[in-house]
């Protein structure tokens, strides 16, 4: 059977105006070359630091943006090239939930329109809206009389149930979920986490997350990806890849929620330098210039695709090297 | 001579860098009086890296803007003083304050624009900062350009010449802490300076600042809602909810015996703890009490799960339990004190 969607070395390019000396216009990859699957009911995690091209690659699945090269494929249907006109009634069925749904809306609308716009927008006239209202209220575990009240009037933890409401209003089979839980305190966090994790029990959602803190997809999700540079170099059944992160960049995100725990022994990996520009990708592995345990060879081979024993896969040339190696 | 007359009439003159007493601050609203601090003690010993936990709201921002008083127009001071090398802040004319700012004290923001200004360069900025030492001008550029080089700006000397913009976040952050640290204050003050950075980049800014406070020798006190980040990087701790301080004390009593049910409970929920998979993450039921209507008795009582009578109708005293470590919370004064330091397990559901 085929996964709910199918992303296959997809490539999202911008053009920018060349920096260097000839000023010629040129393009990037913002997505370079990303194939994942996500299964129907199942929840994939896409992790990677700021401009890594998580979000772009969200985009590229609901339309935003054209993938320049690849396939993306929703039930089979190829989302790629799509005329807008025969997307339209898909995006009822791939819905990206607002990172800040109360900032980015009209401070003027109750939450009651707020979470029942989706209808309006889909020109969904006979529905009883506020009927909906209050199934979507329940359903995220908010009273009823939230309805009448104001953006500026609820909380942010209670902000961001309303952006679960209104992304679910139209029963989507896909949510993507950019950032769900950024910006919350800690003790706000996990019942967001808690919340998505019911939902998609109850109502057999795929999600696709995406975050830059791997500690967030860790309880929620089945699959995570690891992402650097517009690239997957990571990617495996979650539990596995907490337990035994290849690539050295895993296990740097891995280790950068310490512990609240002063005597814990701490793995902190201090990656040197700063992210690379797309505009000047590295050679070889492209993380080598900013890995600790950097080897000749990185510096030009390309390393591929290779699967560990129990399901995972990942890219780089030496696997694990911080097991045998005094480095940490 | 009066100086030393003085000295044997007052108090012995503490240790610490910043002492703060009682203090609290409204903020007018439309609403009333929003009681955004009350209360609120704490000090900052010489050398010492000291923590301010508390989730949003909590009055992190407004405890550092009384101490560097830059207050928003609508705060009040209610009480208390806030004494850094003995001297009331609150009581300096704002000419001696403004001698004061990023000279002794000096800050770091969570955004560092709030630092930089965008129009003058780098080098220019970091110049200009050293307008009380008497070096040339070209040794203020090379102790400029070495600073830069200490947070690990690569090429600095080429950098000088770049504007805020043409750097990165973690670079902007980084040159921030630089300027900070270029007058060599007493006290460095940092405001969730890694919140907006991504993981990797706040190792190397946790890092670059463990390593300049030991070279430098200040004190920092420094702000977040990271549990992991303090644990360790700070000396000691202060924890505080809505507006209070309800527990403080070096970070391995704090964080291995915590005397409030609110610090036991954040710990639980931090994600660095929980370790097996769990799809019923903890979380701390209920939502802060509204700072224009306060609750009587305890602040956390509304979502405590040990409260009892008193909690409702007493507002329980910051009191010692041993050595530095503090607690305001009436659960510590009767016998159920040994079953809560035990367990931690309060205003947990999980
Ligand atoms: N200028 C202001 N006017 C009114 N209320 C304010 C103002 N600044 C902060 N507050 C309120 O004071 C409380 C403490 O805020 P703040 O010090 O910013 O907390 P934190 O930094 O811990 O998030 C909050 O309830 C906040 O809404
Ligand atoms: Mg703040």
């Amino acid at each position: 059977m085929n996964a709910l969607l199918e992303i296959e070395d997809v490539f999202v390019s911008f053009g920018v105006r060349g920096k260097g000396l000839t000023g010629k216009r040129g393009s990037i990859d913002a997505v370079s070359g990303v194939s994942l699957n996500i299964e129907q009911g199942k929840t994939y995690g896409i992790v990677g630091e700021s401009g890594s091209g998580k979000t772009t690659l969200a985009q590229a699945v609901t339309g935003l943006h054209h993938a320049s090269e690849g396939s993306i494929r929703y039930r089979g249907q190829e989302l790629r090239d799509l005329p807008e006109a025969k997307f339209r009634p898909l995006r009822s069925e791939i819905v990206m939930m607002f990172q800040d749904p109360i900032g980015s809306l009209s401070p003027r609308l109750t939450i009651r329109s707020l979470i029942t716009e989706p209808f309006r927008i889909q020109g969904m006239k006979d529905r009883d809206l506020d009927a909906e209202a209050s199934r979507l209220l329940k359903m995220v575990g908010l009273p009823q009389e939230f309805a009448n009240r104001y953006p500026y009037q609820i909380s942010g933890g209670q902000a961001r149930r309303v952006g679960v409401a209104r992304a679910l209003a139209l029963e989507p089979k896909l949510l993507i979920a950019d950032e769900p839980t950024a910006g919350l305190d800690v003790s706000v966090q996990g019942e967001m986490l808690n919340l998505l994790a019911r939902l998609q029990d109850e109502l057999g959602l795929a999600i696709m997350i995406i975050t830059h803190n791997l500690n967030v997809v860790r309880h929620i999700t089945d699959t995570v990806g690891i992402m650097y540079l517009g690239k997957l170099v990571e990617e495996g059944p979650t539990e596995e890849v907490f337990a035994n992160p290849q690539h050295p960049y895993t296990l740097a995100l891995l280790a950068a929620n310490p512990e609240p725990d002063p005597d814990a022994k701490l793995m902190r990996i201090e990656l040197k330098g700063e992210p690379p520009s797309i505009l000047q990708r590295p050679s070889g592995c492209e993380f080598h210039n900013r890995c600790p345990f950097v080897q000749a060879n990185c510096h030009q081979d390309v390393p591929q695709w290779s699967n560990s024993e129990l399901g995972g896969a990942h890219r780089c040339h030496y696997p694990q090297i911080w097991k045998n190696n005094q480095v940490v | 001579m009066p100086d030393l007359l003085q000295s044997e009439v007052l108090p012995e003159t503490s240790d610490n860098v910043l002492d703060i007493r009682d203090l609290s601050i409204n903020y007018g609203t439309p609403r009333g009086e929003l009681q955004a601090l009350r209360h609120v003690s704490m000090s900052i010993g010489k050398k010492k890296i000291v923590g301010i936990v508390g989730e949003s709201g909590c009055g992190k921002s407004t405890l550092i803007s009384a101490i560097i008083r830059l207050m928003a127009s609508n705060a009040t001071v209610q009480s208390g003083e806030i004494l850094f090398k003995d001297q009331d802040l609150l009581g300096l004319k704002e000419k001696q304050m403004r001698a004061l700012r990023g000279i002794d004290i000096s800050m770091v923001f969570q955004d560092p624009m709030q630092t930089h200004n965008p129009v003058l360069t780098i080098g220019r900025q970091m110049v200009d900062i050293q307008y009380r030492d008497k070096l040339s001008k070209a040794n203020k550029k090379k102790r400029a350009a070495g600073m830069l080089a200490l947070v690990g700006i690569p090429d600095p000397e080429a950098r000088l010449n770049q504007y805020p913009y043409e750097f990165s976040g973690g670079m902007r952050q980084r040159i921030a802490i630089a300027m900070a640290l270029m007058a060599k204050p007493d006290l460095l003050i940092a405001d969730e300076p890694t919140t907006a950075l991504d993981a990797t980049l706040e190792v190397q800014i946790i890092k670059r600042l463990e390593e300049l406070q030991d070279e430098i020798g200040c004190s920092i006190l420094f702000i977040s809602h990271h549990l992991g980040v303090i644990a360790e990087l700070c000396d000691e701790v202060v924890v505080m909810y809505a507006g209070e301080v309800i527990e403080q004390g070096s970070v391995r009593d704090v964080f291995h015996n915590p005397a409030h049910p609110y610090t036991a409970a954040l710990l639980k929920c931090d994600p660095g703890h929980i370790k097996e998979k769990t799809r019923n993450l903890p979380t701390i039921p209920g939502e802060v009490p509204d700072l224009v209507d306060l609750p009587s008795g305890c602040i956390y009582q509304q979502r405590c799960t040990k409260g009892f009578a008193r909690c409702q109708s007493e507002r329980p005293a910051f009191r010692q339990i041993n050595g530095s470590h503090g607690v305001a919370c009436h659960l510590t004064e009767t016998d159920l004190s040994k079953e809560t330091s035990q367990q931690n397990e309060e205003g947990i559901t999980s």
